[in-house]
């Protein structure tokens, strides 16, 4: 096996390391990629239509809206499915079962440590609700936000033991969040089919929100990235929580 | 673009993935896999992708080592190859 | 010097390939179930980084239009900065003059699914762990070998199995 890997290997690395000869060098302005109308039209346009200035929110929220929308559910459907594979009743791994001594699952947490997280923690989200609400200037937006956030949980369930934090975010408050993520964000496109345009139209959603049409995109815009926002931080700490438990969210890591 | 900064960091990346997948500590590996995480983040805001720079930085570096290295907590910390 | 531009302006694109050739390598050579992952993980970064090395461009900036358009240092502009700065934004804006944003875009997509997809990954790994007893391949190959020529049936432990044995239910 390791010999055909390595041949594999060598075969495919000489065929693209020959066909890169044809590629464009780098920095290049006026490469195919660079040069195409597309990307010269969201370049160009963006401002104009959303005035929103930070070009890859304004693509991903709203020129490529429905690319994002399936990219929570894949999130969402990984929470799933590990909750399904390690997190349910009938799949739960017992303590002893192939796998030797039991281990010492201990909750004491060092002092300095917890006492340190605690200060981190409250600027951590913070922080993390300023991305997601700043993503139309600066660089940021709902994914980056949402790690952040759900990043705090996992420093929460880090130094304080998972029971802490599940205290504060349960399994299934976390799941209904993420679910009311999803539906937040499709709703925002059923709204705007309601109201007579496309899915995910947002500019037939002026009706509803204050400003002229180009405001109403940007405000769009925010309410779908807090529905990312909420998706992916509850999904990534129910994947920590269940990982580090194997399961059973008894004992934490 | 400083190409300099661009083609040392490119060496570092290279050899830090090879470092990630030789060591038979699996502990080791996961943090030699957040310096590449954290390496190829720096290599992306060097050459102006700082949205891609931003989440890389909390995705790669930061969760995706964390569950990594609950995972190597939860099986076997040596690896035989 | 033309050697040293060419190389320059190559070796992101050599380094993506090595990148993929070293992940890919890994993933089908390696026993070691966290190895394979590891190695899933360098193809996926080494893929982003092609794609946005093809949108970089030489003194560009970053792909957030600066507030006051392209005109802010013109000097014949002055005088009617006063009320038209806040239409300097709706002045053409040189697309040169800005990273290309649609790589960037599909590559945070990249990035998200990456971990959705480790994390599920890891998931099964420790499922692996806990039926077989290991996490190297062909150990755990072996065991499935040894288990379906005994004549059991690989499955699952159920909750039939081994009551009362610390598992809480789910409230």
């Amino acid at each position: 096996m390791k010999a055909f890997a390595s041949i594999l290997v060598v075969v495919l690395g000489a065929v693209l390391l020959h066909a890169s000869k044809d590629f464009p060098l780098l920095g290049d302005a006026m490469s195919p990629a660079n040069n195409h109308p597309v990307a010269r039209h969201y370049i160009e346009e963006t401002v104009n239509d959303t005035h929103v200035r930070n070009l890859v929110t304004a693509v991903l929220a709203d020129y490529r809206g429905y690319d994002t929308m399936f990219e929570t559910v894949v999130v969402f459907v990984a929470g799933i499915g590990i909750l399904a594979v390690i997190g349910v009743p009938t799949a739960r791994i017992r303590q002893n079962e192939n796998l030797g001594s039991t281990r010492q699952f201990g909750v004491d947490s060092d002092l300095i440590i917890l006492q340190t997280c605690r200060l981190i923690v409250p600027v951590l989200q913070l922080f993390a609700l300023y991305v997601i609400a700043h993503g139309h200037h600066s660089p940021g937006g709902g994914f980056q936000g949402g790690v952040l956030f759900g990043a705090s949980y996992i420093l929460l369930a880090l130094s304080g033991g998972l029971r802490e934090a599940l205290r504060r975010l349960s399994e299934s408050l976390s799941f209904r969040l993420a679910a009311f993520g999803i539906v937040l964000y499709a709703g925002v496109g059923l709204l705007s089919m309601a109201l007579g345009g496309n899915f995910l139209d947002y500019a037939v959603l002026d009706r509803l929100l204050p400003g002229d049409v180009a405001m109403a995109r940007s405000h769009s815009m925010l309410i779908v990235e807090a529905g990312v926002g909420f998706t992916v931080t509850t999904i990534l700490f129910v994947i920590y929580a269940n990982l580090a438990t194997r399961g059973n969210l008894e004992d934490g890591l | 673009m400083i190409y300099v900064l661009d083609f040392l960091l490119l060496i570092f990346l290279v050899v830090a993935a090879v470092i990630s997948l030789r060591l038979k500590d699996l502990l080791g590996a996961s943090m030699v896999l957040g310096v590449y995480s954290f390496l190829i983040c720096l290599l992306w805001a060097a050459m102006g992708a700082v949205d891609v720079a931003f989440t890389e930085a909390a995705v790669g570096a930061g969760v995706s080592t964390v569950i990594l290295i609950a995972t190597v907590y939860q099986t076997r910390r040596i690896s035989k190859d | 010097m033309d050697l040293l531009e060419y190389i320059l302006g190559k070796s992101n694109y050599w380094a993506s390939i090595v990148l993929m050739m070293i992940g890919l390598h890994a993933m089908i050579s390696k026993n070691n179930l966290i190895k394979k992952l590891i190695g899933m993980s360098v193809f996926q970064t080494a893929i982003i980084l092609f794609y946005v090395s093809s949108s970089a461009k030489r003194g560009a900036k970053i792909p957030i239009i600066h507030p006051h358009g392209d005109h802010a240092d013109k000097a014949d502009h002055a005088a009617e900065a006063g009320h038209h700065a806040a239409d300097a934004v709706h002045h053409a804006i040189d697309a040169t003059a800005y990273e290309n944003p649609l790589p960037h875009v599909l590559m945070l997509t990249a990035i998200v699914v990456g971990v959705a997809t480790l994390g599920l990954a890891l998931a099964m790994v420790q499922k692996v762990y806990a039926a077989y007893g290991s996490i190297e391949e062909d150990e755990v190959l072996a065991a499935i070998a040894e288990a379906t020529a005994n004549g059991a049936s690989i499955s699952m432990p159920s909750p039939s199995d081994s009551p009362a044995q610390g598992d809480v239910s789910p409230s």
